[in-house]
């Protein structure tokens, strides 16, 4: 005869009730570790989906996703002659927000070097990838956004073709992926104003300078398009993809190219570090120690729930003890509930996390290794938080029956 | 070590119990002997505060004496405060203990509740059945056995009860105002199933009762007072 299992059966709805409040504190201990998780993930997904083998963004900087990385765009042509490279893509990455159907829309963009790289390494969850050089993109679908729908930015419409699933940015925005010279427009865009009053301060300039007083028929071309005038540098773009040779050493190749005095090189795994030590250390850090501290409210809330029940039968104890039953039948009773109570409340998380989870604003990743340590925990925090209980218990007076 | 005649299951002598220390020091039970036969029901009178509960939890090995000796079945189990056996031990191979409030477990049928006694003694599952239907039958409430004792009268749970108390074949069963909560009629019964218990089952049983209007079922009644045990009735 199981006496947990009968007590628990005839107060079933306070278990019930106690394994569900039980049940949501471990679900949110589990949320945290699942979002968690969802930030490594999102801080890592690009740089693995991508697969690039080097990052070349400016000297100096950790472009281009833990700081600003401005690099011409030529660089692209300039790191394909370097011995042992197989590919080099340009690559541009910023966070706009838009208003979209009157709600605030965060959209991270990613410029693809079309026609070399038209993103067909994008897990799409509906439409196509990138077909065209112009007006196309392929968005993420917490983006809200749909297949067919347009998006102004800059001075043009965008139409999503493609829907990802999964790709959002490190701080949780969702990604959006266009042509490199579309995500250049956008990100330069300028007003017809700020445009006018550029060309203005651009004949200004000249003429202040000998080169416009010696030829004053350059004020035409300097009031003209900024892209008529070569002696403007080339566009900027975040930093250059570079994938080498198979049979070539990585770190060789690196090498080389950091060698140019304008640029520094990360490797893959350089430029995940750069994200997980950079970026996400601090949430990491914090959602940790909520996670902890969380783990011991959890604690100490079960130990006083089963003080509580224990109290509750502190005279059927008694009455135990009286009638000669060991201490092992009375620390069974109140372990055994303890152990049922973090298992069922541990059940209630997981499932009620896989309805709830989804609908979090962060991604949140159950991995099974974390569910497993997770379930430890609760078995052993099940187990110390009967002590209390057990400790109550073991000092019941049997005399107290008769009192 | 067989201290005592044979037929005698309870022998105590020289029991004393004090209460607290210096100032709030209470002498509960003064310098009580008193021994029970196989088979003998007693009765233990006495005013509210004289000491028969206490005496009840000395006698039932629940609270240790300051000083005396207690043998049961031929065994020393107290030498003072002393214990010599394992008491918890003791108390489940036996004893059966009935009191005013049935103490069932209220998360237990009363199948169950007899079955218990048996269950952490560690005898098989069908034994126990087996044995826990025949006490309920035995004492009247076999039609009962499901039921949880919330669905059972007072005088239904109190059978239970000693039902429970007899399910290990006790050599003393000890009860504390067992026909409290009962009316006259159904106290009666119950004292006359004491006294049927006791000869019927062999088992010396002491009573600790208010009720002097079934005293006649009783082989010997004792009356306390002031922690001391005065008269003694046959």
């Amino acid at each position: 005869m199981n006496l947990a299992t009968k007590d628990i059966k005839h107060n079933l709805g306070r278990f019930s009730l106690t394994s569900a409040g039980i049940g949501l504190l471990l679900m949110i201990v589990m949320g945290m570790g699942g979002i968690y998780r969802g930030l490594v993930e999102d801080a890592t997904l690009l740089v693995e989906r991508i697969g690039a083998d080097l990052w070349v963004v400016q000297k100096n900087t950790r472009g281009p996703f833990a700081e600003m990385s401005r690099i011409p765009r030529d660089l692209a042509d300039r790191a394909l002659v370097v011995p042992g490279v197989e590919t080099s893509f340009g690559f541009i990455s910023y966070t706009i927000q838009r208003s979209y159907k009157g709600k605030p829309l965060r959209l991270t963009l990613q410029g693809l070097d079309w026609a070399a790289d038209s993103g067909l390494w994008l897990p799409i969850a509906a439409g196509r990838s990138l077909g065209q050089a112009h007006y196309e993109m392929v968005a993420d679908i917490t983006s809200r956004l749909q297949v067919a729908d347009k998006l102004k930015l800059g001075k043009n419409f965008f139409t999503v073709k493609g829907l990802t699933k999964g790709m959002t940015s490190p701080s949780g925005d969702s990604m959006v992926f266009m042509t490199l010279t579309d995500a250049q427009a956008v990100q330069y865009d300028m007003s017809p104003e700020s445009i006018r009053i550029e060309r203005i301060a651009r004949v200004n300039r000249l003429f202040n300078m000998d080169l416009g007083q010696i030829q004053p028929q350059l004020s035409e071309r300097a009031s003209g398009l900024s892209s008529g005038i070569p002696a403007l540098g080339t566009s900027m773009i975040s930093a250059v993809l570079v994938r080498v040779k198979p049979g070539y050493n990585i770190e060789g190749v690196a090498k080389q190219i950091e060698a140019w005095p304008d640029v520094s090189v990360y490797t893959e795994q350089g430029q995940k570090q750069l994200l997980l030590k950079g970026i996400v250390e601090r949430s990491r850090r914090q959602l940790g120690l909520f996670r902890r501290l969380l783990i011991i409210v959890s604690a100490i809330i079960m130990a006083l729930i089963l003080y509580t029940l224990t109290l509750d039968k502190l005279h059927d104890i008694a009455m135990l003890k009286l009638i000669g039953a060991r201490n092992s039948v009375i620390l069974g009773l109140i372990m055994q509930q303890a152990i049922l109570l973090g298992c069922i409340g541990f059940c209630i998380a997981y499932l009620l996390g896989q309805w709830i989870f989804p609908y979090f604003p962060r991604r949140v990743v159950l991995m099974r290794g974390d569910l497993y340590s997770l379930a430890i925990i609760v078995f052993v925090i099940s187990i110390l938080a009967s002590l209390l209980g057990i400790w109550r218990a073991m000092r019941a007076d049997p005399g107290e029956v008769l009192a | 070590m067989s201290l005592f005649k044979d037929n005698l299951v309870l022998q105590a002598a020289g029991l004393t119990k004090i209460y607290g220390s210096g100032h709030t020091e209470v002498l509960a039970v003064r310098d009580v002997s008193l021994s029970v036969s196989r088979g003998e029901i007693v009765a233990l009178l006495g005013p509210s505060g004289a000491g028969k509960t206490t005496l009840l939890t000395l006698l039932g090995l629940i609270r240790p004496p300051n000083t005396g000796r207690i043998s049961i079945d031929g065994t020393l189990v107290f030498d003072n405060h002393q214990a010599k056996v394992n008491v918890r031990r003791f108390r489940r191979q036996k004893f059966g203990f009935v009191f005013q409030k049935t103490n069932l477990i209220p998360f237990l049928t009363a199948a169950e509740n007899v079955r218990l006694a048996m269950e952490i003694d560690d005898q098989p599952a069908r034994a126990t059945r087996q044995r826990a239907m025949e006490l309920l039958e035995y004492l009247g409430v076999a039609e009962r056995a499901r039921n949880l004792p919330s669905m059972l009268s007072g005088g239904e749970q109190q059978r239970v009860a000693v039902a429970r108390a007899l399910a290990n074949r006790p050599s003393l069963i000890l009860a504390d105002e067992p026909t409290g909560s009962l009316d006259g009629v159904r106290g009666r019964q119950v004292m006359e199933l004491f006294a049927k218990v006791a000869h019927e089952q062999n088992a010396g049983v002491i009573v600790v009762t208010h009720d002097h209007r079934a005293l006649d079922v009783f082989d010997r009644t004792l009356e306390m007072e002031d922690g001391q045990l005065r008269k003694s009735h046959n």
